[in-house]
């Protein structure tokens, strides 16, 4: 199933595809440098892997249209492991990531995307935005002021360049940012820092390459620690952009073949020298934005941006950083979300919470897998709590028979068993207690033991307590019956609402 | 045999064979007492970009805006493919009408066609649908891209339908023995479609089993009753044979077994319902 794909997802869109993909291919490669430089290994690193993840997740990948290479939300995870332990096992990491990645696929682990929250989504993009921003810092200070204008009219080129007649929306300005820097540099003379001053550029074609790490117990004990949140980071960014380009595009994709696709991409990447990637928003907004649809525009983008870099080595190595900075800032604008910022005053304040939460634990931590975390949690917890408000008990008293009549309504689990208990009056002098439970719904052991409790408070009263319709509450109890793949069993317990 | 509610269904997509498919459609629901529903199918390639612009930046919200720019194009789209299929549907209805069917039933969907049609199959009777869509409206030469997976992945009669109206008179069964031919064999026995349309058995080959067996068939058919049948056994090729068949005997519909082999099988030596589709002069009607 790996290797299927429709015609048309390859032939559907062949102008679109093939355009948009030298687009895309333009924007990768100051990308790809940039982030080996956040990862502190030599360009051709990074300008590998691009070139190796997205050509195979062109052909493997679950999402046709996505553009997947090495990125900043990665690169910012390896940073520790390649200061201190060296390149070789960046690559062997690299490879767990990828085999980590598959097993997941086959797992179908893709299905537990559904945990994400919208907001938990919302504050990872806009982490991972402040993260590429923050990376573009080191090159941003302690400067000439030569760079602070570069900088700045790169950025005026990038948004204002589009805006020409005629040729605006023909020639990618980003390239045309890139190739105007570089030429008043080389006409200015300017001593300003670039490409070529960050480390080896690649001339030849990639290699097939063994990571020369020993094959030890020890070997795994260091890289495991790194390959586990380098895949989960690169799943987790993958699936969200392709539910971005499945929301652009109103298509679908098969999001536990994506996992399966980076697992592979991220195993050619590591045996080409290559470091691990995944899914890029930004690059993969512009792709759909320049027309792109196809796995074409996909392999386009890959085999271009090697082509490239292959033969004008010379000339990539004299692109000012400061264009390449400029480049950056743009992704990381167009990364954030800034419908988020505008809606934070409509949106409830739990969403709130989250969203914010999970960006300054990731900026914080560097690590989008923590922020997640964190950001999952806290959605669960907020739904338990308004859950619970959806549990109240009503009860009516029968003076002639000296009865109380409770009716129990709503979700009964471990954080709405205390209001559950407080709702009972033990106080009160009567001779029976009737608990109606045919609208109550206990979902764990927790819920259960409030109820023993409630019965014991009350027969130490001197109450006698009837309890009716527990057959239907205890057959709530999901996790023991295990009805919950059974629609028609659901909707007889649930009924009640 | 299924009940009389299903429906005889038409596949109209505006090409030069929709009014053909319509006529062959109201036939077979008036013969088949059935009611009628046309379908139209909204057409979209999601796969193939509207806009494009390589200026290849993005900035505050560009993923909205390009959101909001994509939907609103594919509104504009979907807007005038509603329309267009609402006015083909409207033509085609007043076509059956006047063709003396009742009360035809309309219906549009979004998306592909083999898929609503999977989705549909259980309220199909027999479907009606063109040998060649729009894309292919102008070359003769092709079939449809998709007919061959409507085929195999609807288990329900289907009419193809290559040419101009005219009320079948006299029909021939592709018969070669095997399972899905006694199968096809059944159904014109058992249904209405066929009483006193003279139906001629043919099966192309020289093993004298088959030809035993065709004289069963044979009978079969005439016990059925109310089908004036004609046994032949003719050598050849059968799908040479066949075409010539009907030309000399003026068949107008035949009907046939269809894709009873594997992809697999058919990829490797030919699939006989595919060539008879391309050579075929009158409408098949295929029994799966």
């Amino acid at each position: 199933m790996l290797f299927l794909s429709k015609k048309q997802d390859w032939l559907g869109n062949i102008r679109g595809d093939v355009l948009s993909g030298l687009v895309v291919a333009l924007a990768l490669i100051p990308e790809a440098i940039a982030f080996s430089i956040i990862a502190g290994v030599d360009p051709k690193v990074g300008l590998y892997a691009s070139f190796c993840i997205a050509v195979v997740t062109a052909i493997v990948g679950g999402r046709p249209g996505m553009i997947s290479a090495a990125t900043g939300a990665m690169a910012l995870l390896m940073v520790t492991l390649v200061k201190d332990h060296g390149l070789q096992y960046l690559l062997a990491a690299t490879l767990l990531t990828g085999m980590l990645q598959i097993v997941a696929g086959y797992l179908k682990l893709g299905s537990l995307m559904s945990f994400v929250s919208r907001s938990v989504v919302t504050g990872f993009v806009n982490a991972l935005a402040i993260l590429i921003f923050m990376a573009q810092l080191p090159e941003l200070i302690h400067v000439t002021w030569h760079v602070y204008a570069m900088t700045a009219g790169g950025l005026a080129i990038i948004y204002l360049f589009p805006y020409i007649p005629a040729i605006g929306k023909s020639l990618p300005s980003p390239l045309v940012c890139i190739v105007a820097l570089t030429g008043v540099v080389i006409y200015l003379h300017l001593d300003i820092r670039t490409v070529g001053d960050m480390g080896e550029l690649p001339d030849t074609l990639p290699i097939f390459l063994w990571p020369e790490v020993p094959l030890t117990l020890e070997t795994l004990q260091i890289i495991l620690p790194y390959s586990v949140p380098l895949a989960v980071v690169g799943m987790l960014e993958s699936l969200m952009t392709a539910t971005i380009i499945d929301d652009l595009t109103d298509t679908s994709s098969d999001k536990n073949r994506e996992c399966k696709g980076q697992g592979l991409a991220n195993i050619g990447a590591g045996l080409l020298g290559g470091m691990a990637g995944c899914a890029m928003i930004g690059q993969s907004v512009i792709n759909i934005k320049s027309g792109g649809r196809g796995r074409l525009s996909t392999l386009i983008a890959g085999s271009f941006l090697l082509i490239m870099v292959v033969f004008l080595d010379t000339w990539i190595s004299r692109i000012p950083m400061a264009a390449l900075v400029s480049v950056m800032i743009m992704v990381s604008i167009g990364t954030f979300s800034w419908s988020s910022i505008v809606n934070l005053k409509q949106h409830p304040l739990s969403t709130n919470v989250v969203m914010l939460a999970t960006v300054i634990v990731v900026v914080w931590t560097h690590n989008l897998a923590f922020g997640v975390f964190v950001g999952v949690l806290l959605t669960s917890l907020f739904f338990a709590n308004k859950i619970s408000h959806f549990m109240y008990v009503e009860s009516e008293l029968d003076d002639a028979n000296s009865a109380r009549t409770y009716r129990v309504i709503g979700q009964i689990f471990f954080n709405s068993t205390g209001k559950f208990i407080t709702s009972f009056d033990f106080k009160e002098a009567v001779d029976k207690v009737v608990i109606d439970l045919h609208r109550a719904h206990f979902w764990d052991i927790t819920s259960v033991t409030a109820l023993d409790k409630v019965v014991i408070k009350f027969r130490r009263e001197g109450v006698d307590v009837e309890l009716i319709g527990m057959t239907e509450a205890t057959a709530t109890l999901v996790d023991r019956f295990g009805i919950y793949d059974k629609p028609e069993e659901i909707e007889k317990v649930m009924g009640g609402h | 045999m299924t009940t009389n509610t299903n429906s005889v269904l038409a596949c109209i997509d505006g090409s030069v064979l929709s009014e053909a498919v319509c006529d062959y459609a109201a036939w077979i629901a008036q013969r088949v007492d059935a009611p009628l529903k046309l379908l139209h199918m909204i057409d979209h390639h999601p796969e193939k970009a509207v806009t494009l612009d390589l200026s290849g930046n993005i900035g505050l919200g560009s993923q909205e805006h390009l959101l909001e720019e994509l939907t609103a194009v594919e509104q504009q789209c979907s807007k005038l493919r509603l329309q267009q299929g609402k006015l083909l549907l409207q033509a085609a209805k007043d076509r059956v009408i006047q063709a003396g069917v009742a009360d035809p039933d309309t219906c549009q969907r979004h998306g592909s066609l083999v898929e609503s049609l999977i989705e549909l199959e259980e309220s199909i009777r027999v479907l009606v649908i063109g040998i060649r869509g729009k894309v292919h409206e102008n070359r003769p030469d092709k079939i449809g891209a998709k007919l061959e997976s409507i085929i195999r992945s609807l288990h329900k009669p289907i009419l193809v339908v290559n040419g101009a109206f005219k009320a079948p008179q006299c029909i021939m069964i592709a018969y070669d023995g095997s399972e899905a031919a006694e199968k096809a064999l059944d159904m014109v026995a058992n249904s209405p479609l066929y009483k006193g349309l003279t139906c001629h058995l043919v099966c192309v080959g020289k093993d004298d089993d088959k030809g035993r067996t065709l004289e069963s068939a044979a009978g079969k058919l005439i016990n059925a009753g109310g089908i004036d049948v004609v046994a032949k056994r003719l050598p050849g090729k059968p799908e040479q044979v066949l075409c010539e068949y009907q030309k000399d005997q003026a068949i107008d519909m035949i009907v046939m077994g269809a894709f009873s082999h594997t992809r697999i099988h058919d990829l490797l030596l030919g699939s006989f319902t595919a060539k008879m589709l391309a050579h075929a002069q009158k409408p098949l009607l295929l029994l799966r």
